[in-house]
Parts: structure tokens; C-alpha cells; sequence
């Protein structure tokens, strides 16, 4: 029989705050949101950097899985716009830095190196320096921020945002080596003697495209690979392009290319898929940003070959569901997906690689096989973006910690959990109940003349007080939890009754979870969300059950709950980090 | 806020009526009772049942007098006419506007104050008449709008909030009701809307006066141990000793899936109320029987629920006044008003 689901343990409670849950670094969005709200901007700020450290950049780049995640898209169809909210509390944010943490100045005896100044490595840093950890950077270039800083453009993230963010972590005393890559993992070892090694060098090898023409001596030269040609743009190497380019690939990487071509010169630039819309990578609203600028997207197009005429590019063949196609182009750039490469790391220095040549990592402590050295970020497992970069790097300074204690890496702190009533008085809680129905905010973009004048004009202008004030009160407060206690209930129906979105269900328990699932007041068909089921209820023994699924967080149920049976709780997740174990007794 | 409201968005999975309505359609204003209050309960069971017939709400009329109970009204089917009369007059208003306009569904909402108190020879001379309308009396003992007095339907012996026992026999409306002729009694709970809903809807295709009596706990006044009318008394006293099922007319009439005996009745619009034999013995079409049945019960502190009685054959207020079959508001002034040849015609007649 279907529960009693437990609630003492963060998990059911965790899973209803659905973007919180979502998001790799489980960042308390609601929360944020509220401080918003409150104009307590810093505050707000603080609390994201706590858990995705880059509230500034990844306000306007996250991939924000947390969105399609959003309650409140099952709900009127869109999302809290929880990314850019994220960005307006770094934007009108106080100088935080006297809240920063600070590093001792007894240090704690043990080094750490780090290779690469990427999202993972910089979080690994940010975890580990104000516990007293010496931390050593070495990274191949001569900024920090690795992709994040030379392949997404400017007009997305600005130089200064960057800044600020990455010198938060390396002002706290860690000892960043520019233009040192590690040309040997084995000497690295052998020579430096570090307690742990971190390695978050990233996925920094874009994809080939073997086909008849790719070496052709004309061609070559006309042919780039996305992310070096972006490096290449971000260090000032690559200041045009031609105005007939071609970008092969859908994905996030294509989006960048694509725009920051349209922005050298590529004045008629395509992007050509392989498949149909609905399997592009590329974020939606990446798409759409392309769209906006006059990029055409051609879908259904396989490349065949480069064509070459009079010694040089002049155009690709594809094949179509309707034959092949010759689409005449000047130059053409390959965005196809990015490959690890490790030709640096010896392989009989006890780190083992599987058959595709990847590090064997273990997914919970990111340790590899040679004990002491750790990997994360787009190095362990292969592309992904800049939240699980950081999420892996929050990781790996626990490991490192437990590391370098002696103790065993598996041995992980547990998640935690508060709760707290919200109950103020009759019909007055401590979050704004009351729904709101206003749509989405749209975000207002730079005039496209404003956006092709420089190439670091920054495109999204942020959101106006108004729409954030607006957008914020859209959260449905899924962390205010309805927590029952079947001992007061008295079976009276009000919740059932009131609950504007049929969630509640007083009913005699069945067999299977699915069954019940069928019997609701409402039928529970979103199986990626929860049943609450409790115990059974002191006069019939019939148990309440919730679906969490379209919970409005409104608290009405616990407004019209005569014994209190109903309460609108506060549940805050306590996140475990290397900051908050003991210290190193050494 | 110093009130709350019920956000208007609502579960995408909801079914729709014939109509192309939902439930939350003939939700009416935010309650501002007490909550918990039973009458709250009987509320959403109306709004289903309603939901369920798929009722036009603008052909339905809600009529009430004064107290929590009749406060309801405005609780549900925002879109309906209504009529809050003066305390315990209801059930005059409600004749009054049927003879006027018959074609309206009416659904009386009263107490046990407004109805068994002060309105109880109203209530009486509606039941006599057999005005077409579902007559719901929200029985929680107490008068609770003036603060838990106890009512006429208090038991001997149930206890006050401040633990003084009552010491008057109380009226039951259902025994009341069998005595005077009613065509269709029952009782619900408003704790059991399982039972209640099937009721209501048979009350509403009922051609006459459906009188229900419903259990309703105030929670505020009379819930406490030693209240028989509490949550608890009623859920421990309860004897369902008529199970039915309403089956509408649109619907196909199926056989139910139970080797219980069954027994049906067919309304007069073509719907079908099934009985299900819960006690041997009894015979819902029986007066006399059921008038027994339930006193017993009442002797053995059992509260008897179900649709006790029902006489689909009786004629109601129209048919024994022969009125015409259109409503009075829908004819012509000439018609109503034939003009005075015609009234010394009539007048010549009894001469
Ligand atoms: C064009 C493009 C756009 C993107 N846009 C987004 C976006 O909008 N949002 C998002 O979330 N993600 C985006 N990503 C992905 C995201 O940038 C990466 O997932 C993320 O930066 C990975 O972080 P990391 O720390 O693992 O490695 P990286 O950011 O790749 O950093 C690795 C660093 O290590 C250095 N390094 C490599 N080898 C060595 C060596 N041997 N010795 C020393 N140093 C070395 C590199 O120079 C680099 O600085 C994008 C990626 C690309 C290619
Ligand atoms: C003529 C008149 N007499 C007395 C009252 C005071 N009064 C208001 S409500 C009420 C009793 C209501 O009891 P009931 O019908 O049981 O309703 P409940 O509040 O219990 O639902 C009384 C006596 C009144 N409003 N009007
Ligand atoms: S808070 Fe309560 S009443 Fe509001 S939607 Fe959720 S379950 Fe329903
Ligand atoms: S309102 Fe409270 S007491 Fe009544 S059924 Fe719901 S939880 Fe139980
Ligand atoms: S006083 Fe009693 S009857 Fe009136 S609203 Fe409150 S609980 Fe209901
Ligand atoms: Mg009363």
C-alpha cells in the first residue's frame, strides 16, 4: 500500500520545490526570488552565490534546466523567468565583497592544484580557500574563466561581469599560473608533490568534419572549427568574415557562431541542420535570438561534400529528403560537439581510461582511478554546461577535504532540512499566498543597428522594477510545503473543498500507488510528481492524500483547516559544503 | 489581505458537463464561514451535484433565510438567481416564486433554527403544498450565527460547549416530514459525500418537495465530546439504512456491479434512483414503515441516513392547483389579465 510518505527526510519536500530540484547546484530559488521581491538585492545575491557561485554570469547564460522544471509552466504554460530574476539581483546588487568569505591566514597546511581557471576549477577554489587550503592554478591561456571567458560571446556575458565573479575566488588569495599549461600530468605529479590534484581542463576540442573537400588546399583555410574560431574572435586573432557563411550544427555552440559571425561581416549567414527543429540542441530561446538577428535556419540537411571551385570554397553540398543541394558559401564554420581530449595524461600513471578514452571517474566522489586526483566539469563526463561545472566542483572540495584527512572519500555529509511555519495570524502568512496571474515578463533587447555596432553591445537589457516586481510575485512559493499531521484532522473536507486546483483527496487506501492515482479528486496523470499520503486519519482511518503536481502553494487548505491540521511550512534544504565539515587537524 | 480568495485557475485534467462546464463554474463567493463548518461540506456536495446534472444555473433559483446555513447561497453557482428572505421564511418565498415561474429549479438552503424554530410552520405548509424545489435543511444543533444556542433539533442530554445538557425533546424533520405527507425525505452527513451527492441530485429530479435533512457539524459550537452532532457522534451513530444511486437520464443505465438486492425507482424527467437493500426489512416506498424505522433508530441513539422515503406519484403544488403548464412570468399581460368581460364571466359562475 502506498505510503505514509515520509517527511522528516528532505527528500519528498526537496522534490516539490521543483527548480531547486532541478537545478544541479540546487540553488534556493524561491527564496532568491522573495529577497527580490523584498528590493533585498545583496541578500538575494549572496544566497545564489552560495550554491552556483556566478549569480552574474549565469544569470545570463545558464542553460537554466530549472525553468522547464518551473510548477508554474504547468500552470498558465510559462515559467518563471528564474535566469534573468538571477541576473537583476547581480545587477542592482551592493558591493558584496565585504561579505565574501575570506581565506585565514593560518593556513591549514595543504596544497592543491588545479588545472584550468574554467567554472570547476574556480568553484573547487572558492570551496576550498577559505578553509585554509593553498590553492595553485595553472591554466593553458591567459585569462580565467575557461569557456565561459573565450567562447561565449561578449554581446551575452560581458567582459566585466566576468571579472568581477572570477576575481571574487582568485582575490581570496589563490595562486593562478597563466599561460602554464600542463604538458605532462606525470612530470605535474612526480614534480610538484600536491596533496590533491584537481583536473578541469575541460572539453576543449571541437568536432571534425571528415568529408570530400575538408583538406582541400583552397578550402581549408575557409573552413573553422566553432570553438577555436570563437577563441580566435575573443583574443582578437579573427576580426571579419566573409559575408556568405555557413554554420553546420544546431546546438548552443552553432547559436554563437552563428550571431557572432553575422556580427564580423556574415551579413547573410545560415545555420544548417542535419535533422528537424524539434531535435536541435540549441536552447529555444537561443533560436529565437538568432531569428531576431535575420539568421536563417535550415533544417533536414546533411552535409556531403565541400565544393570547390577555381581553387577555392565556394559552396556545400547536402543531401535533402529531396535530393542533394548545393548551398554556395564564402566560409563555413563547424559547430558539431565538442570531444575531451587528454593527450597530456599519460596512461600508466594509474588513471585509468575507459574505450572511448575518457577518465574512469567515480560518479560520486569525482575521484579517478589514482588516488588524489579528482576531475569534474566538462573533463569528467564530457560537454555539459557552466551549473554542473560548479555543482561538480562543490563536490569535489568535499572529496579533496576528505582527502586530504585521510578519511574515505565516499564518506559524505548528508543533505539536511529545516522547517518553519509561516502562519502570521487569520489569513496572513510570512510569503505572498495570494496567486498572480500576470503572463511572463518579456525581456527587452538591444535595437538590432545597437547590437551590429560592436560586437560586445550587450543584447538582453534586463528586466525594468516593474517587471521584476511583477515576474518575482509569478513563483508560487513551492518551498512554503503544505505539511499535514494526520493526528488533527477531523475529516471535514474544507482543504478537499477549497483547493482551487483539485490537489486534495481524503480516501480509502488501495493496493497500488497507480490506483490510487486514478481515484483522486482531480487524476494524478504527471507521474513525475509525487503522491503525499499520510497516515491514517484518526476517525475513519481513510488516509489524505496530496498530488503535488499543480499545488498552488496558495495555503488556502491550511486557511480553511479548522484544527491546523494543514500548516504552510517553510522547508529550506541544507545543502552539505567542504566549508561547513571540521577543519584539517593536522 | 483581509480576505482570501480562490484563485480562478484550476486543474487542466477537470471533467466537463454537457454544458462544456466544470465544477469550478458553479463555485459562487469564498465561504466566510467558519472553517471546517459542515455547511462549507454541503456546499461543494450541491456544487457536484449541480456540476454532475449539469444544471443551467441560470435556470436554478437559491432561496434561504437567516443563519450560517442560509448564508450558503452565496457560496455556490454564482450565476443563479437567489433570495435571502427574512428568518425562517424561506419556504413562503420559494412557494411564492414557483407559483410565479415554475420552470426554475429551486434549491432552499435553511437551518435547524430557521426551519424547525421559527420558520416550522413554514416548513410544514411547504411540505403539504409539496412545492417542487430541493428543500436542504444544515442540521448542526445549534443555532451557530448567534453564537450555539441550542436548537429544536438538540437531543435530550447533548451537551452545550460549556457542558449544560439539554433538557427539551428535539424535533426530528424527518419523522416531521413523513408525518406530513413529504414525497421525498432523506439524511445525509455532510461528512459523507459519497452518500450526500446521489441524494441531491435525486432530490433535484424530484417532482415535489425533496425534503434533506443534513448532519452538519459546527465545528465552532458543537463539536465537541458530548455534542451529538459533532464529527465524531455522527461518524460512530451513523446507520446507512437506504443506500441509493441516481442514475440521470442521460446516461446509460447500466447494471451495477454488486450482488446486492436492488430495487429502482424512475423519476418523473425519466432518471432512475436505485436502491440498494442495506436492512431487510426495509421498504423506502413504504411510509408507515419508514416512519418506524426511523424512530427505532432514533430510540437506539442510531442516526438513520439515506433516502428514507420516496413517492414519485405524489402531485405537486402546480398540479393541484391546475395551473397552466407555462409559467405565469412567461405569459402575456392579456393573458394573465383577460380583462373584466372575463372576470364577470367567472364571477357569473358561482352566482
Ligand atoms: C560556444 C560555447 C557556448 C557555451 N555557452 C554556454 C552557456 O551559455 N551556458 C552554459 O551553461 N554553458 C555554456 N557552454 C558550456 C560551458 O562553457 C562549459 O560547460 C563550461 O565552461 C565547462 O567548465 P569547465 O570548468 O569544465 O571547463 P572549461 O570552461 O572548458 O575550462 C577549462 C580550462 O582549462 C584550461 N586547460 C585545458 N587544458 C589545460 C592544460 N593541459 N593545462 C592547463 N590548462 C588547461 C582551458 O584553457 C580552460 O581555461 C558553452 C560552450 C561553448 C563551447
Ligand atoms: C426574526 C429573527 N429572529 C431572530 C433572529 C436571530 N437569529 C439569527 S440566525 C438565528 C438562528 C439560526 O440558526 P440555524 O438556522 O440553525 O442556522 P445556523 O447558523 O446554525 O446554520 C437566529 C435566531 C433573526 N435574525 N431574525
Ligand atoms: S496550497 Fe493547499 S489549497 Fe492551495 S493549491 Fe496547494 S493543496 Fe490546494
Ligand atoms: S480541513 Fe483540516 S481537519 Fe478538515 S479534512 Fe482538511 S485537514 Fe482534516
Ligand atoms: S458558527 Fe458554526 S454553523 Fe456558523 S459558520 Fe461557524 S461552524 Fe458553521
Ligand atoms: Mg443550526
Amino acid at each position: 500500500m502506498p505510503g505514509p510518505t515520509d517527511v522528516t527526510a528532505p527528500h519528498h519536500y526537496h522534490k516539490v520545490v521543483d527548480c531547486q530540484y532541478a537545478c544541479p547546484a540546487h540553488t534556493n530559488v524561491p527564496e532568491y526570488l522573495r529577497l527580490i521581491a523584498q528590493g533585498r538585492y545583496t541578500e538575494s545575491y549572496l544566497l545564489n552565490r552560495e550554491s552556483n557561485v556566478f549569480p552574474g554570469i549565469l544569470g545570463r547564460t545558464c542553460d537554466r534546466p530549472c525553468e522547464p522544471a518551473c510548477r508554474r509552466g504547468r500552470i498558465d504554460g510559462k515559467p518563471v523567468a528564474i535566469c534573468r530574476l538571477k541576473r537583476v539581483a547581480a545587477d542592482l546588487r551592493d558591493d558584496i565583497t565585504a561579505y565574501l568569505p575570506k581565506a585565514p591566514t593560518v593556513r591549514n597546511g595543504k596544497r592543491v592544484a588545479l588545472i584550468g581557471a574554467g567554472p570547476s576549477s574556480l568553484t573547487v577554489a572558492n570551496d576550498l580557500l577559505p578553509m585554509g587550503y593553498d590553492v595553485v592554478i595553472h591554466e593553458k591561456l591567459s585569462q580565467a574563466g575557461g569557456l565561459m571567458r573565450f567562447n561565449i560571446p561578449a554581446f551575452r556575458l560581458p567582459a566585466h561581469v566576468l571579472d568581477e565573479e572570477t576575481g571574487y575566488i582568485i582575490d581570496m588569495g589563490a595562486e593562478v599560473h597563466y599561460d602554464s599549461p600542463v604538458s605532462s600530468l606525470k612530470s605535474f605529479l612526480d614534480d610538484t608533490h600536491f596533496d590533491a590534484v584537481f583536473v578541469g581542463s575541460g572539453a576543449p576540442k571541437g568536432k571534425e568534419l571528415d568529408i570530400p573537400g575538408r583538406w582541400d588546399a583552397g578550402a581549408r583555410e575557409h573552413i573553422h572549427i566553432g570553438i577555436e574560431w570563437l577563441g580566435s574572435v575573443h583574443f582578437g586573432h579573427i576580426e571579419q568574415i566573409a559575408k556568405r557563411v555557413l554554420i553546420i550544427g544546431a546546438g548552443n555552440t552553432a547559436m554563437d557562431c552563428c550571431r557572432t559571425s553575422r556580427r564580423l561581416g556574415g551579413t547573410d549567414t545560415k545555420v544548417v541542420a542535419r535533422r528537424s527543429r524539434e531535435f536541435f540542441k540549441a536552447s529555444p530561446w537561443e533560436l529565437e535570438d538568432a531569428g531576431e538577428e535575420g539568421i536563417a535556419i535550415i533544417e533536414n540537411h546533411a552535409p556531403k561534400r565541400f565544393v570547390i571551385e577555381q581553387g577555392t570554397l565556394a559552396g556545400m553540398e547536402f543531401d535533402t529528403p529531396t535530393g542533394a543541394v548545393i548551398i554556395p558559401c564564402d566560409e563555413v564554420i563547424l559547430a558539431i560537439g565538442q570531444d575531451n581530449a587528454f593527450p597530456w595524461i599519460e596512461r600508466d600513471i594509474g588513471i585509468d581510461f575507459d574505450k572511448w578514452n575518457m577518465p574512469v571517474i567515480d560518479k560520486s566522489t569525482f575521484e579517478s582511478t589514482r588516488k588524489g586526483v579528482f576531475f569534474g566539469g566538462d573533463a569528467a563526463w564530457g560537454p555539459q554546461n557552466i551549473i554542473w561545472a560548479v555543482e561538480h566542483g562543490h563536490q569535489v572540495a568535499i572529496s579533496v577535504h576528505q582527502h586530504c584527512q585521510a578519511l574515505d572519500v565516499h564518506d559524505r555529509p548528508p543533505q539536511g532540512m529545516h522547517l518553519e511555519s509561516t502562519k502570521m495570524g487569520l489569513h496572513s502568512w510570512a510569503y505572498s499566498n495570494d496567486f498572480n496571474p500576470s503572463p511572463r515578463s518579456q525581456m527587452k533587447h538591444a535595437e538590432l543597428v545597437e547590437r551590429f555596432s560592436k560586437l560586445s553591445a550587450e543584447v538582453e537589457l534586463g528586466f525594468t522594477p516593474e517587471q521584476t516586481a511583477t515576474e518575482v510575485e509569478r513563483c508560487l512559493n513551492c518551498d512554503v510545503e503544505t505539511h499535514f499531521e494526520n493526528t488533527l484532522c477531523i475529516e471535514c473536507d474544507a482543504c478537499v473543498d477549497v483547493c482551487p486546483v483539485s490537489c486534495l483527496t481524503i480516501t480509502a487506501n488501495v493496493e497500488s500507488e497507480g490506483d490510487l492515482r486514478t481515484m483522486l479528486s482531480a487524476p494524478a496523470q504527471n507521474t513525475t510528481q509525487d503522491l503525499y499520503v499520510s497516515a491514517s486519519l484518526p476517525q475513519t482511518k481513510r488516509i489524505m492524500v496530496k498530488d503535488e503536481d499543480l499545488c498552488l502553494h496558495c495555503g488556502l487548505c491550511a486557511e480553511r483547516c479548522p484544527t491546523a491540521a494543514w500548516d504552510m511550512k517553510k522547508f529550506e534544504l541544507v545543502l552539505p559544503y567542504a566549508s561547513m565539515m571540521s577543519e584539517v587537524t593536522a | 489581505m483581509t480576505s482570501i480568495a480562490k484563485p480562478a485557475v484550476r486543474h487542466p485534467g477537470l471533467k466537463r458537463n454537457a454544458l462544456g462546464f466544470t465544477m469550478r463554474d458553479y463555485e459562487g463567493a469564498m465561504s466566510t464561514l467558519c472553517a471546517g463548518c459542515g455547511h462549507d461540506s454541503v456546499t461543494a456536495a450541491l456544487v457536484q451535484a449541480c456540476f454532475e446534472l449539469a444544471l443551467p444555473p441560470h435556470r436554478a433559483a437559491k432561496m434561504s433565510g437567516i443563519g450560517c446555513s442560509s448564508k450558503t447561497t452565496a457560496y455556490f453557482m454564482r450565476q443563479s438567481h437567489g433570495f435571502n428572505s427574512v428568518h425562517g421564511r424561506m419556504p413562503s418565498v420559494t412557494s411564492g416564486a414557483s407559483a410565479a415561474n415554475r420552470d426554475l429549479t429551486y434549491i432552499g438552503i435553511s437551518g435547524d433554527g430557521d426551519s424547525l424554530s421559527i420558520g416550522l410552520g413554514q416548513l410544514c405548509h411547504a411540505i403539504r403544498r409539496n412545492v417542487r424545489m430541493l428543500y436542504v435543511i444544515d442540521n448542526n444543533g445549534v443555532y451557530g450565527l448567534t453564537k450555539g444556542q441550542f436548537s429544536a433539533s438538540a437531543d435530550i442530554g447533548s451537551t452545550s460547549k460549556k457542558g449544560e445538557a439539554n433538557v427539551q425533546p428535539p424535533i426530528d424533520p424527518v419523522l416531521l416530514a413523513l408525518t406530513l405527507g413529504a414525497t421525498f425525505v432523506a439524511r445525509g452527513f455532510s461528512g459523507d459525500k459519497a452518500q450526500l451527492i446521489p441524494i441531491l441530485k435525486a432530490g433535484l429530479s424530484h417532482n415535489g418537495l425533496a425534503l434533506v435533512d443534513i448532519i452538519s457539524p459546527c465545528v465552532t459550537f458543537n463539536d465537541h465530546d458530548g455534542s451529538t452532532k459533532s464529527y465524531k457522534f455522527t461518524r460512530e451513530h451513523e446507520v446507512e439504512i437506504s443506500a441509493a444511486d441516481f442514475v440521470p437520464l442521460r446516461r446509460e443505465i447500466t447494471v451495477p456491479d454488486t450482488t446486492e438486492a436492488i430495487s429502482t425507482i424512475t423519476m418523473h424527467d425519466g432518471s432512475v434512483v436505485r436502491f440498494r437493500k442495506t436492512h431487510d426489512s426495509y421498504d423506502p416506498t413504504d411510509r408507515a414503515a419508514a416512519y418506524a424505522h426511523v424512530r427505532a433508530c432514533q430510540q437506539r441513539n442510531e442516526v438513520a441516513t439515506g433516502l428514507l422515503f420516496l413517492d414519485e406519484g405524489g402531485l405537486d403544488m402546480h398540479a393541484v392547483a391546475k395551473t397552466v403548464p407555462t409559467p405565469l412570468v412567461d405569459l402575456t399581460y392579456k393573458q394573465l389579465c383577460p380583462g373584466n368581460s372575463a372576470l364577470q364571466a367567472l364571477m357569473e359562475k358561482y352566482r
